[in-house]
């Protein structure tokens, strides 16, 4: 039994305390309310701003090239002959990216298989750790070091014995190895977009239940077995996810591309050798933007591949999510960081 | 009956049938730890370089001088470069963080509805938006309007590249808060703008710290949308309407440059952008481990474990 005297200090006390907490208007939940519900509008509202003013900052060179801006490939900022093209940067996008999935996602698995299902106790969290640090590397030093390391590496040891081996008849062989063009800089982006894809599908793996591994092992299967009866089939879509946002990463990537792609531009920049300059819609961006002048078609022309950029990564990201949101719902954050 | 032959002849098969799969199993294993070896070995290259190389270039005048003219003897530092990566962060963040935890808020204490899931949705796509297009964007609402780079175009756009990560670790981190603890606040006639502030977020304090850093370190290391708004420069900031240097803006301007002084500058300018993103990201980790124990020992003391 609680002293009566105790018991009229304490409940003084705890009402004080929500007499207290009462105070304020009677509206103030509401308005909390809006405030927050403000702020949430606040993304909506951004994304609708970004692809008004993308298309109002674009509008100029859609007037005047219509869709040719999106077929042809000349690009001519010189006053008077002016004419815009963006096809072939749209295909450098393409290229770029596509080559640097192809070296990214069989790495990225072989990581994230290692990570889940074969490495010993001691090796996981720190391996796992590097790799989750290593995709908060800045891109523009991933580039730096491309462009002042890797690149001799790649010119001396890959580029050079392929060229003397094939020759500039094979096509995709053809040119003079220089360094700074499309195989270097999918590489250099291949080893940017693996942490990601790796972690990703790491997160993946692990949600997959292991009764399901258990089942496999009870029927007498090997490791890899296991993995492909009953880690893959369950952990398919996610995967498919994972590699789709890589490829969103990997299209929108900018500075190290920009450093390593060696930029040619117009029907030079059209990608058919991997020892040739190319460029991609985020590097022409980054490159032609300072000699643009403001309200010129140059500028409209440099926005309205934002645009195309825009739409592209935008329509990526949506199938991403819709594939990965299903698997790894709220798992601490595996599509984040 | 089984005859001797026939049983010699199961056990052929079962050798060779168990005997493939345990090569398989082996050539497999092989496989994966070349492809770990394979994309390990570079990342680790990248770090080696830049911190031996860099390491090389760091003095006390490289930190705080501003940049010498191009090409002179004199390379002076970039001192300009690491003030102007701090302001932009100081100012995207007062812009970011406020809006991304109220939206944050909103989608763990309001959000179950139809409006709080397209939130949710355009939020995640969002955060994984190509930055340069951020760039462009807010180069043609504000640069274009207003008619000159500035600090504030900059900030505008990193706080656009930071408010979908807290918004979302906001709210990862507000739904690991018991429901009960909601609950005792509503018992007691609390407001629920005060259960929210009080209650809920100071329970989730780590997870918020977490995300806000984890933003903090992303923009660090942004340079597509400095492009576009900021210019660069070479002077220390005068004026928050004009033009500003930022680290990974001038690191790419270095590389650009024949001249070996300024390599060593780049990778001095990469070494210290480096460090800055490297030492939030592990400091987080290292804070939310340790926490995480800290609430486990709490809860084992109180008998839930």
């Amino acid at each position: 039994m609680v002293d009566p005297l105790i018991f009229s200090l304490m409940t003084t006390r705890y009402t004080v305390l929500a007499i207290k907490m009462k105070k304020g208007s009677p509206y103030i939940d509401r308005i909390f309310k809006y405030v927050a519900i403000g702020a949430a509008t606040y993304v909506l509202a951004i994304i609708a701003m970004i692809v008004f003013n993308l298309v109002s900052g674009s509008a100029q060179v859609w007037q005047q090239e219509g869709i040719s801006f999106l077929t042809g490939s000349d690009w001519n900022s010189v006053e008077g002959r002016e004419s815009y093209g963006a096809a072939p940067y749209i295909m450098g996008t393409i290229v770029n990216a596509g080559i640097a999935m192809l070296i990214a996602v069989p790495l990225s698995f072989g990581i994230a298989m290692f990570l889940s299902e074969l490495s010993p106790k001691l090796l996981r969290t720190p391996l796992a750790m590097i790799i989750e640090l290593l995709a908060a590397v800045p891109s523009v030093v991933y580039g730096l070091w491309g462009l002042l390391v890797f690149r001799t590496y790649i010119k001396d040891w890959i580029e050079v014995p392929l060229h003397d081996v094939f020759g500039d008849q094979s096509i995709i062989f053809a040119g003079t190895p220089f360094g700074l063009d499309i195989l270097t800089a999918s590489i250099v982006l291949a080893i940017m977009i693996i942490p990601t894809i790796a972690s990703i599908s790491r997160e993946i793996m692990l949600a997959v239940p292991n009764s399901q591994r258990e089942a496999a092992y009870m029927l007498g299967a090997t490791k890899w077995e296991a993995f492909r009866l009953a880690v893959l089939p369950y952990s398919k879509s996610g995967l498919i996810g994972a590699t789709i946002l890589g490829l969103g990463r990997a299209v929108g990537e900018t500075m190290a591309v920009t450093m390593l792609i060696g930029n040619a531009t117009g029907a030079a920049a059209i990608p058919s050798s991997l020892f040739q300059p190319g460029q991609t819609m985020a590097s022409i961006m980054a490159n032609e933007f300072a000699e643009a002048s403001q309200g010129g078609l140059h500028l409209a022309a440099l926005v309205g591949i934002g645009l195309i950029l825009f739409i592209m990564a935008f329509g990526i990201n949506v199938v991403a999510h819709l594939l990965v949101a299903r698997v790894v719902k709220s798992h601490e954050g595996a599509v984040l960081a | 009956m089984i005859t001797p032959e026939q049983r010699a002849e199961f056990r052929k098969h079962f050798r060779y049938n168990v005997g493939r799969r345990l090569v398989l199993d082996k050539i497999v294993k092989g496989i994966v730890f070349l492809c770990v070896i394979v994309a390990i070995v570079p990342l680790i290259a990248i770090l080696v370089n830049v911190f031996s190389n860099g390491g090389a270039a760091l003095s006390w005048d490289f930190i705080t001088q501003v940049p010498g003219a191009v090409g002179s003897d004199e390379p002076g530092g970039i001192g300009p470069a690491i003030q102007g990566t701090l302001v932009l962060i100081g100012l995207s963040s007062l812009i970011g963080v406020p809006i991304g935890v109220m939206g944050g808020i909103f989608l763990s204490e309001y959000g179950t509805n139809r409006f709080g899931r397209t939130v949710r949705f355009f939020n995640d796509v969002l955060a994984e938006f190509p930055t340069i297009v951020i760039g462009v964007f807010a180069f043609v609402l504000i640069v274009l309007t207003v008619g000159n780079f500035s600090v504030w175009a900059g900030s505008f756009a990193l706080s656009i590249v930071m408010l979908p990560i807290i918004m979302r670790t906001t709210e990862e981190s507000l739904k690991l808060v018991p429901i009960t603890y909601r609950e005792a606040g509503y018992a007691l006639g609390i407001r629920r703008y005060r259960v929210v502030f009080t209650i809920v977020l100071s329970s989730a304090r780590n997870g918020l710290v977490t995300g806000i850093l984890l933003a903090v370190a992303r923009i660090a290391g942004e340079t597509a949308p400095l492009v576009f708004t900021i210019l660069g420069s070479s002077q220390f900031i005068s004026d928050l309407n004009g033009p500003v240097d930022a680290l990974p803006l001038r690191i790419w301007r270095l590389s650009s440059l024949p001249y070996d002084s300024a390599v060593t500058q780049g990778w001095g300018a990469a070494f210290i952008l480096i460090i800055m993103v490297l030492s939030i990201n592990i400091g987080v980790r290292y804070l939310f481990l340790r926490n995480k124990e800290k609430t486990f020992l709490k809860f084992k003391k109180m008998g839930a474990v």
